[in-house]
């Protein structure tokens, strides 16, 4: 190994721990946030964390001071439920201050139940009702192609939301306008409300349709900031066709007693549950 | 002590036993069973209980279909996803060919609380009435869910019924009867009538004590059945008071408030005030505060009461 790569092996190394130390930080405003709301979805919010993270602090053109820069990233949260992951990805990142966080889903509050762009900054479109942001991210990306601008587009879909009839509209649309600037996450925890997603509608083979629609497909383990950032420099080298990223995840990833439990699709922890939670996220005590 | 019942809870369970007696019902739903409660249903009858997945407008269309095949159908989610998402579903292939399709949809209105804007449905009543041959039915609490419920289903059509997420007061006893396209006159009043419908028909009960604390006799109608309308009532409530106060968890636009008006300008016009949420949409916050923040609270219909009698004073 020369030098310069090992000099960039350990620059990467670093930045991988820096970043899985902020998905821990993430997923404590999560928990935070939904126990003090007192509702909200803390499952879909925490199995995303780490793609937000990844995105957020590493991969995302963006900048918090000039939010209408015309080059930046974009991102829609299709699966508009898990706000909160991305509410504190964009505290964290300077949008708004991070004290703001608590007011979720309170009177008043910019930080609506489901993301809405014209109560807070750095919400690229407003979302909540599954299978419309993906379509949304189409038409971004049909923009950005229009105004010959190089920003990419990023989008996370649920796999419950994939059902959707509109997702494959919008996924034969993007292949047909060969949207390469669309990097689609989906992420896959396998767990929708009513149950386990094969149980209530089989989504499989997933790779195989989207690959039948013309994406370039690839899999990663989505609590893998390495993988998850491999996988959108891979993403970037496609040409003529937009991309899905199918991360593999856990719901409730973090929290050992949401960790592949239904029940915390869309319920707030108790008072005792949010203690044991952020027990579980401090670990060896990130944050006081 | 007012004691609180689930409509919802009431939905399930009576959806379950009619099951039982009747083999033709079947209940859709889109990944909203528990929610929505037609999981009582599906776990006593597996077979005819279909989860057609996030994917409200197949599941709609596909109601019309099981309902060409002799079934009674009902289909259910929250009313956001039951009416405007499929809105075209429920025009071409449900009202149109007149098919035998319940939508029972639960989370109407602003009191669905924290989820924000995009989960409070402020305008179904607007697009179910545009509707020909729907029939619309708001109940406003859990015994005459259970009534409306058990008439539906031998109701041959299309129906919309709205179910509110919160808990709700116990109205009525138990020999309340529905009767359909007709209002039920829950109290008489000679200065006023509040005409109201779900969560507010309570708060309509509330506003004339309070009122005739003040001196000013108000009647109370409940006007669950949205269409088809009492119309005679309507006509009759003019002629009587002179004055009526309209009273939704709906946009102002294109629901109760509109359908009495419509009568009344075309056959006895009188003065009205409306009680219902203004042209915006809702937002974050706790259910009792969103409906004090949007105007739904006893004191707002007393108020608009009083200002129709101020109304109805200079007229004379
Ligand atoms: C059109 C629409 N239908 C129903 C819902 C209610 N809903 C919210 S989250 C959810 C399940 C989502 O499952 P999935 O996409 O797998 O998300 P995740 O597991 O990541 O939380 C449903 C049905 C909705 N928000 N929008
Ligand atoms: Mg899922």
């Amino acid at each position: 190994m020369s030098d310069i790569q090992k000099t960039y092996n350990e620059e990467l190394n670093q930045t991988i721990k820096d970043l899985e130390e902020k998905a821990r930080i993430i997923r404590q405003h999560v928990i935070e946030m939904i126990h003090e709301a007192g509702s909200g979805h803390p499952g879909g919010s925490l199995s995303a964390a780490d793609i937000l993270t990844a995105l957020y602090f590493y991969i995302m053109r963006h900048d918090p001071k000039n939010l209408n820069w015309p080059e930046r990233d974009r991102l829609v949260l299709s699966k508009g439920h898990a706000a909160p992951a991305l509410y504190a990805a964009l505290a964290e990142s300077g949008y708004f201050p991070v004290e703001e966080l608590i007011t979720l889903r309170k009177l008043g509050s910019r930080l609506q139940g489901h993301p809405s762009m014209r109560h807070l900054p750095g919400i690229d479109m407003s979302t909540g009702s599954l299978g419309q942001g993906f379509s949304a991210a189409i038409g971004i990306a049909l923009g950005g192609k229009l105004d010959r601008k190089d920003y990419y587009v990023y989008a996370i879909l649920g796999d419950g939301e994939i059902e959707e009839g509109s997702i494959w509209e919008a996924a034969m649309s993007a292949s047909h306008y060969n949207l390469d600037h669309l990097i689609a996450f989906l992420d896959r925890n396998r767990l929708q409300i009513d149950g386990r997603t094969e149980q209530v509608m089989s989504i499989a083979p997933v790779k195989e349709k989207w690959e039948a629609f013309g994406w370039n497909v690839i899999e990663i383990n989505g609590h893998s900031i390495h993988e998850i950032i491999r996988a959108v420099d891979r993403a970037k080298t496609s040409e003529g066709r937009p991309n899905i990223i199918i991360a593999h995840t856990v719901k409730g990833k973090g929290v050992s007693f949401m960790e592949g439990s239904v029940h915390f699709h869309g319920k707030a922890p108790n008072d005792e549950q949010y203690q044991i939670a952020m027990r579980e996220l401090r670990g060896k005590g990130v944050r006081p | 002590m007012k004691i609180m019942a689930s409509a919802r809870e009431v939905f399930g369970n009576v959806l379950m036993e009619l099951g039982r007696k009747d083999h033709s019902i079947v209940a859709l739903n889109a990944d909203l069973s528990s929610s929505t409660k037609t999981s009582i249903f599906a776990k006593e009858f597996p077979e005819r209980f279909f989860n057609m997945g996030i994917a409200e407008q197949n599941m709609m269309a596909a109601a019309a279909g099981l309902a060409t095949t002799g079934k009674k159908v009902f289909a259910s989610t929250f009313a956001v996803f039951a009416t405007g998402r499929v809105y075209d579903q429920i025009r071409q292939s449900i009202a149109y060919p007149r098919l035998n399709v319940k939508i029972v949809a639960t989370h109407g209105g602003i009191t669905v609380g924290g989820d924000g804007a995009s989960h409070q449905m402020l305008e179904d009543i607007a697009l179910m009435r545009v509707l020909p041959n729907m029939t619309i039915i708001i109940p406003a609490d859990a015994v005459e869910t259970d009534r409306v419920i058990r008439y539906i289903v031998e109701h041959e059509g299309p129906s919309y019924i709205r179910l509110p997420r919160t808990k709700s007061p116990v109205l009525f006893s138990d020999d309340y009867t529905f009767e359909p396209g007709k209002g039920h006159v829950i109290s008489e009043g000679d200065d006023v009538t509040i005409m109201a419908i779900g969560l507010l028909v309570d708060r309509a009960i509330d506003a004339a004590k309070l009122l005739k604390n003040k001196g000013i006799s108000a009647g109370v109608v409940n006007m669950s059945c949205v269409k088809p309308i009492d119309r005679e009532l309507i006509i009759e409530c003019a002629g009587k008071t002179g004055a009526i106060v309209t009273a939704e968890e709906h946009s102002i636009i294109g629901g109760l408030g509109e359908a009495v008006a419509s009568v009344l300008v075309q056959n006895a016009p009188c003065i009205q005030e409306m009680v219902a949420i203004p042209d915006v949409f809702g937002e974050s916050g706790e259910s009792e505060e969103l409906m004090t923040k949007y105007g739904l609270t006893v004191e707002d219909i007393a108020r608009k009461a009083e200002r129709a009698l101020e109304r109805k004073a200079v007229m004379c």
